[in-house]
């Protein structure tokens, strides 16, 4: 360090310069005026704003990120387990993909996870951030449970399962019809509201499961609905569809996507939303309602989330427990981003979580490993996934040799 | 080059690129010691680039600077400091809530315990040496808007600075301040200090520095001595050709009231006055300035009219709108206007009063500018317009017409506002925060305004696109194409897309709020050009500026605020900018 040679520009860039006026300061003429020292060096990394990524590159960053968080992983997983990397990633794909049933339950865990970033996207298009969707879920969750066990047996199939759906789209409404009333009269901080909501849902839910707990003293609500022999038998679940039992979940999921798509590209209040979220002003200046739009926007935000808690009751678990939701609120937010609020991205998106997440469960168990050494597992994956974007928004190089 | 003599910083083929623009391509510079060098270029020519890299901010890709003739690395701004090197950016970084001493010694390293009395008597001396005038234990947000600059110039120069960069700081200053400022920088020359002066003002350049230098994209054009520059050669020199710097001004025809605007009050959330009675008119067929110092609610006075903000009660912002569109017999500039002219022979009488009577000292001065009271609706009297119509009683003006058609503007949102149909344009300051959505492409902002348009719940993007391949084709933007975000585009380009948007729409009363802030001159004068031909088309603008010299060139009429209160309107073609700058700090308060 402290060399004080010049760093002549390395003849990428253009004609030579015109004034060459070497010699003419010599390096070390300086130090005329007080005790300042020639500090002379450049940084070690430089820095520059990508303009534009083509998408071939940008796609093959992100998979050189994923091969690369593989290898990382494999040395991880040796050093600390001393077993084969490939036996874990066999283990993985097995437990994710490996027989049917394992494959659908991956789906069906994806279709939620999807349904709830679905729900979160016109939130976060419009910068709301809505980190309530677990809230949400619950409490479109709680009432659908609240219909089965009140109204199962009572209603005929269809008309139970249309009143849950409905049950549940407006319970999540309100629950983020809650958090917009107050931001966009009072502009209250929307993610501490969101937040804390959460824990009001689960309040909620607790308080219920003193009513509905099944059998007495577990303090759990059981499988509602699953005496045999008598009307309410499997009231209010699902029913299979194409023969297959999680059917309606793929249609409603799909549909969703579909439709949020849609909405937010083609539609005047998608396009309202966007605007919102670029900027209040501009949304002012343009004639728009603001305070409309933030609470249409998260009534339909909460509603769909609260749909997801629908399809988790009522076409997966069939009970309601404070881990209903089980973080996939959270989950859901991470698959927003990464899908940068593409509806169709995030059907990718939220499967490759699931899957890791499944295959993680897997090679726990088969190797006999702690739970955490699969959050360590999909860290790391991710670590490298969301750096990976750092590498397509900018240019690094070091610095030049001297 | 100058001789090998005293070069307190020295740009050697300084090179800096982001993404795929060269923002300064081997561009190199020297600043002597005890000279005020101006850096003189358009916008996106690499002044502020260059800058931001002799003071630490960006790193060079390539290059070197010398500082007293050595070789220097400056990898952030504390390097500048220690080297000497001063900046006063043009947005000032003040803590409002400390005095300007407290200010001045923020975050210098030193001892525990502070002794103020030591520091104030430290930097009176400085003051008195080079002429500031600033009280130390003046709490920053007691000060205006100059004096908060001074604490900026002191704080740099209290710090050791030798080498003061100054970007753009008589943007924010009247006249008068600003030939302070100058007195100022030539007392710090004397004392052999060097200041490079960053502006695009060229009387200001010639008044104050001892040589220019010029970039032009990117590119070092060259160093030229003050002495044998003119406005002409510097012109020249910054856009690569011969401009002729004259800004067209036809006489206004047929001034009929579009805009009365009528003891307006605006407070904000504390209740402070942002607007205090604001009053006047404004006609079809002129350009009315408005001038201020930065934040005397110049902003405020168009996003009330635009329903963005909402006056007091009491307030009044009455609309005419054309009924008959009585301009077809005039027969001027008729480019756009749809209007069938039914009773247009009537209106030919005052159509010739109106065209020819522009003298700006037109006798009746007393009566024509900010009537004040609302009492408006009185109607013949209104007749009397600046440009000296009708005081015969003019048949012709549709008074009643106009009369009738009048809408208070000022409890309605811009939605009511679109809804009744009144053609009100506005072109606001924050050209990318307000009128456009930086991110969304050229089609989606222009149907920002009138998106909801048509039946249905599906938006309508063929009419918006093809109104975006208008705009380009007809105002020459140079965008890759209609599905580029806005934001990628340059700042004149912007400009363009949003002031053609909203011309498109045919207004009645145009609003443009600095619309060339930031734009290079080609493009200044195409927005000129562009509100002339409003103007023309007997569209009534309202144009807030902010340099005096374009402002008197362009306009019919200047409004002066100072502090929200209206200290008078002035004819543009028999004023100064003297008499306007004492106006705006409220020195003087005159009408007409």
């Amino acid at each position: 360090m402290g060399t004080s040679q010049t760093n002549k520009p390395s003849g990428d860039a253009g004609p030579a310069p015109a004034t060459g006026t070497q010699g003419k300061y010599p390096p070390d003429a300086g130090h005329t005026s007080g005790a300042r020292p020639a500090v002379h060096r450049e940084p070690l990394i430089h820095l520059s704003k990508r303009d534009d990524v083509a998408l071939p590159k940008a796609v093959l960053i992100r998979l050189a990120a994923v091969a690369l968080s593989l290898v990382v992983c494999a040395g991880v997983i040796f050093l600390l387990t001393r077993l084969n990397p490939l036996d874990v990633y066999k283990g993985f794909i097995d437990g994710a993909i490996g027989t049917s049933r394992r494959t659908w339950v991956t789906v069906r865990d994806a279709l939620v996870l999807l349904c709830v970033a679905i729900g979160l996207t016109p939130a976060f298009k419009m910068r709301f951030w809505n980190i309530g969707a677990e809230g949400q879920v619950l409490v479109g969750g709680l009432a659908s449970a609240a219909l089965m066990i009140y109204a199962g047996g009572r209603l005929p199939g269809p008309a139970l399962l249309a009143a849950m759906f409905a049950a549940s789209l407006l319970a999540g409404c309100i629950w983020g019809l809650i958090p917009a009333f107050f931001k966009a009269f009072w502009n209250t901080n929307e993610t501490l509201f969101t937040l804390m909501l959460n824990y009001v849902a689960m309040q909620i839910v607790t308080f219920c499961i003193v009513f509905w707990e099944n059998p007495a003293g577990s303090n759990t609500v059981g499988i509602i609905n699953s005496a045999k022999n008598v009307p309410s038998y499997q009231a209010g679940y699902l029913p299979s569809l194409f023969g297959n039992a999680y059917g309606w979940n793929v249609v409603i999921v799909a549909a969703l996507t579909v439709g949020m798509y849609i909405y937010l590209k083609y539609t005047k209040q998608g396009y309202e939303v966007a605007v919102v979220g670029e900027s209040e002003n501009t949304a002012r200046y343009a004639g728009i309602h603001v305070r409309k739009v933030i609470m249409r926007t998260m009534a339909i935000s909460g509603a769909i989330c609260g749909l997801g808690g629908f399809i988790i009751v009522s076409g997966a678990s069939h009970t309601i427990s404070t881990s209903t939701a089980g973080g996939r609120g959270f989950t859901a937010i991470i698959v927003a981003w990464l899908a940068k609020f593409n509806a169709f991205t995030m059907v990718v998106i939220s499967f490759f979580l699931v899957f890791m997440q499944k295959g993680a469960m897997q090679i726990a168990t088969q190797f006999k490993l702690n739970e955490n050494a699969s959050d360590v597992i999909t860290g790391i994956i991710l670590f490298f996934i969301l750096g990976s974007e750092f590498f397509i928004n900018y240019k690094v190089r070091l610095r030049r040799k001297t | 080059m100058g001789d090998h003599v005293d070069l307190a910083l020295e740009c050697r083929d300084v090179t800096k690129r982001f993404g795929k623009t060269l923002a300064n391509d081997h561009v190199s510079l020297t600043v002597r010691k005890g000279e005020i060098l101006s850096v003189l270029g358009e916008n996106g020519s690499g002044k502020t680039t260059l800058m931001n890299m002799i003071s630490g901010i960006y790193f060079p890709d390539a290059g070197q600077i010398f500082v007293d003739g050595a070789p220097v690395t400056i990898a952030s701004p504390k390097d500048a400091f220690d080297l000497g090197i001063g900046m006063i950016h043009q947005h000032f970084k003040l803590v409002d809530v400390l005095t300007a001493a407290e200010n001045i010694i923020l975050g210098l390293p030193g001892k525990g315990r502070l002794n103020m009395p030591q520091i104030v008597k430290d930097i009176q001396a400085l003051t008195g040496k080079y002429g500031f005038e600033l009280d130390p234990n003046q709490k920053i947000y007691d000060m205006s808007v100059s004096q908060k600059q001074t604490v900026e110039i002191v704080k740099v120069l209290y710090r050791g600075a030798r080498i003061l960069i100054l970007d753009e700081p008589t943007a924010v200053l009247t006249p008068q301040e600003t030939d302070k400022l100058f007195a100022v920088l030539r007392n710090m020359r004397a004392d052999g200090h060097s200041i490079i002066i960053i502006t695009h003002k060229l009387q200001e350049v010639l008044a104050i520095s001892d040589r220019v230098s010029v970039l032009r994209k990117g590119a070092y054009i060259g160093t030229v001595d003050t002495a044998s520059a003119t406005e002409g050669s510097l012109t020249e020199m910054m856009v690569g050709k011969k401009i002729d710097l004259n800004i067209d001004r036809p006489a206004p025809l047929e001034p009929r009231r579009r805009l009365s605007v009528r003891g307006v009050h605006l407070k904000n959330a504390e209740g402070r006055h942002l607007l205090r009675d604001v009053s006047f008119d404004l006609y079809g067929g002129e350009i009315l300035g408005v001038a201020g110092i930065a934040g005397s609610g110049q902003k405020e006075l168009l996003e009330t009219i635009a329903g963005l903000s909402r006056a007091e009660d009491g307030s009044e912002i009455l609309y005419y709108a054309p009924q008959t569109q009585p301009e077809a017999a005039a027969g001027a500039a008729k480019a756009q206007t749809p209007s069938p002219s039914e009773g247009a022979a009537a209106d030919d009488a005052d159509g010739t009063d109106g065209a020819t009577a522009i003298p700006a000292d037109a006798a009746a001065s007393g009566d024509h500018t900010v009537p004040d009271g609302p009492g408006k609706a009185a109607g013949p009297t209104d007749a009397a317009t600046p440009y000296g119509a009708a005081s015969d009683g003019a048949t012709a003006i549709p008074l009643t017409a106009d009369g009738a058609a009048a809408t208070d503007l000022r409890s309605l949102r811009p939605s009511d506002i679109r809804r009744l149909g009144v053609r009100l344009s506005f072109v606001p300051e924050d050209r990318l925060g307000m009128g456009l959505v930086g991110s969304m492409d050229l089609t989606d902002n222009m149907m920002l305004r009138g998106y909801h348009s048509g039946r249905g719940a599906f938006l309508d993007r063929r009419t918006p696109r093809d109104l975006a391949l208008r705009i380009i084709d007809r105002l020459d933007v140079s965008t890759p194409g209609v599905t580029t975000p806005v934001r990628r585009l340059s700042g004149g380009n912007v400009q363009k897309v949003l002031v053609g948007r909203e011309i498109s729409s045919d207004p009645t009363v145009l609003m443009v709020a600095y619309p060339v802030r930031g734009l290079d001159i080609n493009s200044s004068y195409t927005i000129y050009r562009l509100l002339n031909e409003q103007k023309q088309n007997g569209v009534a603008v309202l144009c807030v500026g902010e340099d005096l010299d374009v402002l008197l060139m362009l306009c019919d009429r200047i409004l002066v605020l100072c502090g929200g209160e209206v200290s008078g309107v002035v004819d543009a073609r028999s004023s100064t900018k003297e008499e306007i700058g004492l106006m705006m700090t409220g020195k003087v308060t005159q009408t007409a």
